[in-house]
């Protein structure tokens, strides 16, 4: 079988190394790497990352499966969009907007829209109580946000 | 009050305030060169600790005293740890500062790098942050081509590498030994203390946490002296000794129910009601406030009859709040209900408990399915006991957990209930007739 661990993504994972005094300080950037290449963290890339770095495998996934924010099931949408609703946004239609955007893409929080054009989440705070309510498409920030904005976001996103 | 001069906030603003151009235009890297040139470390050491600096990233530690704890004579390495892990709900300053102003927290960060004799430096950053992520990137590159950073820097024997460790969506990982464990690549379970990070931190070397704010007031008071950073703020209490004073200059995150929500710059001890009037141009829609998050959403509310509380590290806990925490206020005009408030400050706490320890993990859990029934229509009055039960047992204060997160988890339960019990109860009575008839906790709890 193939390794899905591509050599480009390898490299940019070894490109760490000096940051670093040991390997395993390297797991959580590499988790990075390898979800935005491929989209997730599949199994088989857990046991690659895991001989490259020279760590047990169970190192790997004790990491990956703490943080929320890897994908081990499938892959995510082309764009993951994180609804914050969180007091500042919450208290602003944060919850509302949440619906709206279900609503619209007939799907509930943590799922994927079937053409695997958009990933929605739910997000605690993400620091933009400022631009309450926020939305973060993908590395886009989308400030005060209303039902308007969102169709216009939505139509934006690849 | 003589006029007070930002000086965090200062070039926030200006066009391509994030470059090293105009960084360096408004005397940027000038105290870096001067304190290189005339300071031994330990000066700069007592320096921060004449100022009784303290810590701006909620626990308020004195930053000189932790730094001091470090072992004197370590061969090396000794690390710093920037803290930019920002994830405190109703707390967006230190973005602002990295997105508009990078270069003042790198050096910051350098120079407590040579404070400290720390030879590198992880600022851990939140991965939702991305432009920051971009400038902080760049303002590194920056400083390496222009010799700030590196191997010694400006001609001195000083050498130095910073370098960017992105989170991944974890609150935990903003506690100092969770943000440790997370560099290092495990699950950012906090480390019990002792030993302290100063003596065993990151990779089991002596480590300092600090977080960006305090990085850049670092700078300044180098810049300025200590005699300026006390002008600012309040001085110490003369019937507390162990008060260290609240001075210095403190961002705010003003949101919520307001006008302008944004982020300011004030003296340590300006007033909620200061904060809401004259910096976030009011309470939004002509309404009136009903409660008031001074400082994240840990630090539990204070009332509207409450809005004189100032804020130093004193003024909310005399309050009944946690502390100052992050400096975040989060106003909820009177529309809002209370109940929508504990619902949502349970889920976040519930959320985010790293699952370490089972009082955090349990309690939690627990409040927040207390609070959704209680949402639902389906609570009950007891149920207003058992939350305070919970609130009473969880935390480093009651003594049953490894790290605060249950103590911020246990202050919005425990303030909610000391200054609108009423309308909590009004809630349960109304939305269920039957639930003011008390009964035993064992048949309240399942759903």
């Amino acid at each position: 079988m193939e390794a899905v661990l591509t050599p480009e993504i390898r490299q940019q994972i070894e490109a760490c190394y000096p940051k670093y005094p040991t390997r395993e300080a390297v797991i959580l950037p590499a988790l990075h790497r390898i979800q935005e290449a491929l989209g997730w963290v599949p199994p088989k890339a857990v046991e690659e990352l895991a001989q490259l770095l020279g760590v047990p495998p169970a190192r790997v996934q004790d990491t990956l499966s703490f943080y929320g924010f890897f994908a081990q099931d499938q892959p995510l949408g082309r764009t993951r969009i994180w609804v914050c609703r969180s007091l500042s946004c919450g208290a602003r239609g944060g919850e509302e907007l949440l619906e709206y955007l279900c609503q619209r893409l007939g799907i509930r929080p943590g799922q994927t829209t079937p053409d695997g054009r958009i990933t929605l989440e739910v997000a605690e705070c993400i620091g933009a109580c400022d631009y309450a309510p926020a939305i973060l498409a993908g590395r886009t920030l989308w400030k005060n946000m209303t039902k308007e904005k969102i169709d216009q976001m939505l139509e934006s996103l690849p | 009050m003589p006029t007070f001069e930002p000086v965090l906030l200062a070039n926030v603003g200006k066009p391509d305030s994030h470059t090293l151009k105009v960084y360096e235009a408004t005397g940027g890297y000038r105290t870096l060169r001067r304190v290189l040139r005339e300071m031994a470390p330990q000066d700069v050491q007592n320096t921060i600790r004449a100022s009784q600096l303290r810590g701006r990233g909620g626990a308020g530690f004195p930053t000189g005293l932790k730094w001091s704890f470090l072992p004197k004579d370590d061969p090396g390495p000794i690390y710093l740890c920037a803290n930019a892990d920002e994830s405190e709900p109703g707390t967006f300053c230190n973005r602002v500062q990295m997105e508009h102003d990078p270069h003042q927290i790198l050096e910051g960060i350098i120079l407590a790098c040579y404070a400290t004799g720390a030879s590198a430096a992880y600022i851990y950053l939140r991965y939702e942050y991305h432009l920051a992520y971009e400038r902080l990137q760049r303002a590194i590159q920056e400083c390496y081509q222009a010799g700030y950073l590196g191997r010694n820097i400006l001609g001195t024997p000083l050498s130095l590498d910073i370098y960017i460790h992105r989170g991944a969506g974890a609150y935990i990982c903003g506690e100092e030994t969770g943000l440790i464990e997370s560099i290092e690549g495990h699950r950012a379970w906090p480390r019990t203390k002792p030993p302290f990070p100063a003596t065993k931190g990151l990779f089991r070397r002596p480590t300092v946490v600090n977080n960006v704010e305090t990085l850049a007031c670092v700078k300044h008071i180098l810049e300025r002296g200590v005699e300026w950073f006390q002008s600012i703020g309040v001085p110490p209490d003369p019937n507390d000794p162990r008060d260290p004073g609240s001075f210095g200059p403190k961002l705010f995150s003003l949101s919520g129910h307001v006008n302008r929500p944004g982020c300011v710059e004030l003296p340590l001890g300006v007033t909620v009601r200061e904060l809401i009037e004259e910096h976030a141009g009011g309470v939004w829609k002509g309404r009136k406030v009903k409660a008031v998050v001074p400082g994240g959403l840990s630090t539990g509310v204070l009332s509207a009859q409450e809005l004189d509380t100032p804020l130093d590290f004193t003024g909310p806990c005399k309050a009944g709040c946690l502390g100052l925490g992050t400096g975040g206020v989060i106003v909820l005009d009177e529309t809002y209900s209370m109940v929508d408030f504990l619902y949502n400050s349970c889920r976040f706490f519930a959320h985010e408990s790293c699952g370490q320890c089972t009082p955090c993990r349990e309690g939690t859990a627990w409040a927040y399915r207390i609070l959704k029934r209680i949402k639902a229509g389906r609570g009950r009055l007891i149920d207003l006991d058992l939350l305070e039960e919970i609130s009473n047992s969880i935390g480093i204060i009651p003594g049953s957990t490894i790290c605060g997160l249950a103590d911020g988890a246990a202050w919005p339960i425990k303030t909610t209930l000391a200054k609108f019990r009423d309308e909590l109860e009004d809630y349960i009575r109304r939305t269920n007739p039957q639930g003011y008839r008390s009964t035993v906790p064992a048949e309240a709890l399942p759903v």
